[in-house]
């Protein structure tokens, strides 16, 4: 180890960054979107968290984006970083070119520059795939708790680690097609309580929630989902699974109804 | 205007806000929740290591109780602590993660059987309990005897607020994103006490400021990290609760000096690597890659309390053992001992935060580490039930608050263990004051069109006068001033200078012209102006707080002053900011009583005994030795408890109940 560790990032000589920033204020009557250049100079562990005040602070105090925990924890900055949505707090600048371009993530309601309405979307969702657990009776919280696996309480937590940051809607094929399809953020809940003994809901509870052309059907395997997640959560193979598994159910259902039908009563 | 009712309206969606309205909403009452962000992004997720509560499942946990949670907290606090309030925590929080458990966080669990664990750098084998097996899990943390915080890998504020916000939509809870409180809306009631009615919204999408008028109104907007240049606290962390509760004038605030700095937040930005890190058997480590910590705490070495460690390492960088780099000097924290699998597995947040912003490999490489600001113990004072002292219908919880759990030193896991336990009580204390027909709101609406107009005619004021102050500039001067002379190390000279100088931005701050963007709707450089404006009051509360306390206690450290002082600071800085065109708020002191603690002030353990003994403590203690002995030949540990400080008949009925543990039947009384 050597004191330089941090110091040797830096590089040799600070870069001229130029940032190409999406801009259009939807509350502005008459405002029009158009790419606005900023310049500004790189500093050693510069992210795009810290590039992006430099802006406000010394360029355009109106520049509108979201940052909460700036550590890659809250899932609030996500944007269009060089094409591929990303959070920028964690995005080094010295991982990029000196020409970066930004935009507000697709598909969710506008509020102005690179801000975006996450919120009433992913609760919206929530809603739609009831994502809590759905409990028979009441724990007397002052017994001992239920007792669970702990490798299959590491599970859940593996994909209970979603941080409902957007990136997989904006990286979805999907859903610029079918607006009303839940994404890899909406299929990753339902695997997560699928698998969770405390939700007592069943297999054909959750094909009610997804198993139609919005559901996990209507996935086309892109991919796209898990190239961006900034959590690297499985969601190839949870998808996978989920499909499988509803697909069991579809067809048994559908067995089921052609012996109703052809069976005289 | 526009003016919702509500019977209940909180202010702040992270973990406690959440916890209120979810509580309030089964007793049957209306709620909305104001939000800055969509609430799981609220700072409540970047708790990393866990929620301390005393289960005793694990190996290394077996024994562990309320007691002993008791007295780890009260020692933590260096007695600034209301013990009563600290009873009514230690006995909810296994209620409270039991709830949680119920909920859906996939808490870790115990595994039976031998595993290996690191403890004072070697390889131990552990053997859990074959009934202990599947049951909630824990790891250690600074300053407690038993191991004792139950965790999800090191996400486990993430995994709490996920669950609770997910039971918040269950519930249907009335969420309104992006908005954010200007001010309270107070009156003189017709009963002719000060009352709270509300509060004064600004929508940050649109601009539009509209009222929420309700029969009880709750702050649980965290902490005021932001007001130093460099903290592990999320951006929104900036004060904004307190400062509204200071500006009705009727509220008070508590202990604003007392500021936690974390040992390990990564250099230089200043994110934190949980207190897991050690807990799990990570070490710090100087320049020279000698461990120093044992020298200094030969008994709890790196896991001292947080406030012990981060004293020890600035003494040890001023003794020329840090490491130098271009961002000043810095010591390592070394998890490489831990394996990768494990950090891989336990620290999997802290793995990324090192290879996203450090790029290294904490399997391989040492950490950056340097205390940091981390936490408010100080903040809106309540009575027990989490209410204003002075402003009926005002409630506080969480972070916010000074309820006062954790008097001038936070142990780590107890503070999202604070934002759910207060959050059950009080919402319990707020249905009560709901259901009570004296709740009834009686306010003119032309008192809230008051307020409102009010509110405008700042903001107004901001977007349209010429050439006055930056408040970037206003702010950047504030955050310096508290990071130079309000620190970890404090004394006369500079705090009365970090005063003078504050009292100097508070007048410029007067005049703030917001430039070069004059939008009403969303804009950031208005929202910059009017919350630089409060900052700067609360960082004087701060600093005022920390000059006049001339005693060491806990986090609050004067170099001037090295003693713990019981004789004469045995008691809470209270500030009141009554006369607006003042530059100083008001002080008072409130006293704590030694004659109705529980566990009467002692020595903490740490370094050298420096305390100012008070008269009374010796006499206390002596009371309390008696009753230990006359109750160990009839009574149990609850007998013992129940003659040195009655608490239960505070607590809501439906948290009395004692917790059932493995060792310990349950009994329904």
């Amino acid at each position: 180890m050597s004191n330089s560790q941090i110091a040797s990032k830096a590089p040799k000589q600070a870069r001229q960054l130029h940032f190409h920033i999406l801009r259009f204020d939807p509350h502005l009557k008459g405002d029009k979107p158009r790419i606005e250049t900023f310049i500004i100079e790189e500093s050693p562990g510069m992210t795009l968290f810290i590039a992006l005040n430099d802006i406000r602070r010394n360029h355009d105090a109106s520049l509108k984006f979201d940052f909460v925990c700036r550590a890659g924890i809250c899932g609030s900055c996500a944007m269009v970083i060089n094409g591929k949505p990303g959070l920028a707090c964690h995005t080094l600048t010295a991982t990029l070119d000196t020409d970066i371009s930004l935009a507000p993530l697709p598909v969710f309601e506008l509020i102005g520059d690179l801000s975006v309405y996450t919120g009433n979307w992913m609760r919206g969702l929530n809603e739609r795939l009831e994502a809590w657990i759905h409990q028979q009776e009441e724990h007397d919280f002052n017994r001992l708790e239920e007792p669970m696996e702990p490798d299959l309480a590491d599970e859940i937590y593996e994909l209970d680690r979603c941080i409902e940051c957007g990136c997989c809607i904006a990286g979805c094929g999907t859903i610029q097609m079918r607006e009303e399809f839940v994404g890899a953020v909406g299929l990753n809940k339902i695997a997560r309580y699928q698998i969770d003994p405390r939700d007592k809901r069943s297999d054909a509870d959750y094909y009610e929630l997804i198993g139609d052309e919005d559901g996990v059907f209507s996935c086309m395997t892109l991919l796209g989902c898990e190239d961006v997640c900034p959590k690297n959560l499985p969601l190839q193979s949870r998808i996978a699974y989920l499909r499988r598994k509803m697909l069991q159910i579809g067809l048994t259902s559908v067995q089921d109804n052609c012996l109703c039908v052809s069976t005289p009563t | 205007m526009k003016i919702i009712y509500t019977d209940v309206l909180v202010i702040g969606g992270g973990l406690a806000g959440l916890r209120v309205a979810t509580g309030v909403k089964a007793r049957g009452h209306d709620v909305t929740v104001l939000s800055l962000v969509p609430p799981k992004r609220s700072h409540s997720a970047a708790a990393q290591g866990g929620m301390q509560a005393s289960l005793a499942n694990s190996a290394m946990g077996a024994g562990d109780n309320e007691d002993i949670h008791f007295a780890d907290t009260i020692k933590g606090s260096d007695w600034g602590a209301d013990q009563i309030v600290a009873r009514m925590f230690v006995n909810t929080a296994p209620k409270a993660i039991r709830e949680l458990a119920a909920w859906g966080v996939p808490w870790s669990r115990v595994q039976r059987g031998d595993h290996q664990a690191i403890i004072n750098t070697k390889k131990v084998t552990i053997h859990e309990r074959d009934d202990a097996h599947g049951l909630i899990n824990a790891r250690d943390f600074g300053g407690t005897k038993k191991w004792r915080t139950c965790f999800t890998s090191d996400g486990t504020g993430h995994s709490m607020l996920y669950a609770m916000d997910n039971k918040a939509h269950e519930q249907k809870i009335d969420v309104q994103e992006r908005m954010e409180a200007l001010a309270l809306i107070h009156d003189i009631s017709s009963k002719n006490e000060h009352r709270c009615y509300g509060a004064v919204v600004r929508n940050l999408m649109t601009g539009e400021l509209l009222a929420y008028v309700a029969k009880a109104t709750t702050i649980a907007t965290g902490g005021y990290g932001r007001i130093f240049s460099v903290s592990t606290n999320a951006i929104i962390c900036e004060g904004i609760g307190q400062a509204i509760a200071l500006e009705t004038g009727v509220a008070t605030l508590g202990n604003m000096e007392a500021i936690q700095f974390h040992p390990t937040a990564i250099v230089p930005v200043g994110i934190l690597a949980t207190e897991g890190c050690r807990g799990d058997g990570g070490v710090l480590r100087d320049v020279d890659g000698y461990r120093f910590m044992p020298d200094y705490e030969p008994e709890k070495k790196d896991l001292a309390s947080r406030d012990v460690v981060s004293r020890r390492m600035t003494e040890h960088i001023r003794k020329g053992k840090g490491v130098a780099s271009r961002y000043g000097d810095h010591l390592w924290l070394d998890i490489t001992l831990l394996g990768r699998d494990h950090i891989e597995k336990n620290l999997r947040e802290v793995n990324d935060i090192c290879h996203n912003f450090l790029g290294i490999d904490p399997a391989k490489d040492w950490i950056p580490v340097r205390p940091t600001q981390h936490y408010s113990m100080g903040g809106i004072r309540t009575k027990y039930t989490g209410e204003s002292s002075t402003l009926k219908g005002l409630y506080s919880c969480g972070e916010a608050a000074c309820w006062d759990l954790h008097g001038f030193n936070r142990l780590g896991g107890n503070s999202v263990s604070e934002t759910v336990v207060a959050g059950m009580l009080v919402a319990e204390y707020i249905a009560d004051f709901c259901d009570a027909v004296h709740s009834t709101v009686d306010i003119n609406s032309d008192v809230v069109e008051h307020f409102i107009k009010c509110e405008q005619g700042k903001l107004d004021t901001l977007l349209t006068y010429e050439n006055g102050e930056d408040a970037y500039e206003l702010r950047e001067a504030m955050e310096t001033i508290m990071m130079e002379k309000v620190g970890i190390f404090r004394n006369g000279k500079d705090l009365e200078i970090a005063v003078k100088e504050l009292q100097k931005l508070l007048k410029r701050s007067k005049q703030i012209s917001v430039k070069r963007s004059k939008s009403k709707a969303a804009n950031p450089a208005l929202e910059n102006a009017y919350r630089t404006q409060k900052m700067i009051k609360i960082a004087l509360t701060a600093a005022y707080g920390a000059l006049l306390r001339t005693e060491s206690r806990g986090a609050h450290s004067r170099e001037d002053y090295p003693e713990r002082n019981d004789k004469e600071w045995l008691k809470r800085t209270i500030m009141q900011w009554s006369k607006v065109e003042e530059d100083l708020p008001q002080v008072s002191y409130e006293k704590i009583d030694i004659n109705s603690m529980e566990l009467p002030p002692g020595f903490r353990g740490y370094g050298k005994d420096m305390t100012i003994s008070h008269p009374t403590s010796a006499i206390r203690q002596q009371a309390v030795d008696q009753a230990r002995e006359k109750n160990s030949i009839i009574g149990d540990r609850f007998s013992l408890q129940e003659m040195l400080m009655p608490y239960k008949h505070l607590l809501p009925a439906k948290y009395r109940t004692k917790n059932e543990r493995l060792d310990e039947g349950f009994s329904n009384e």
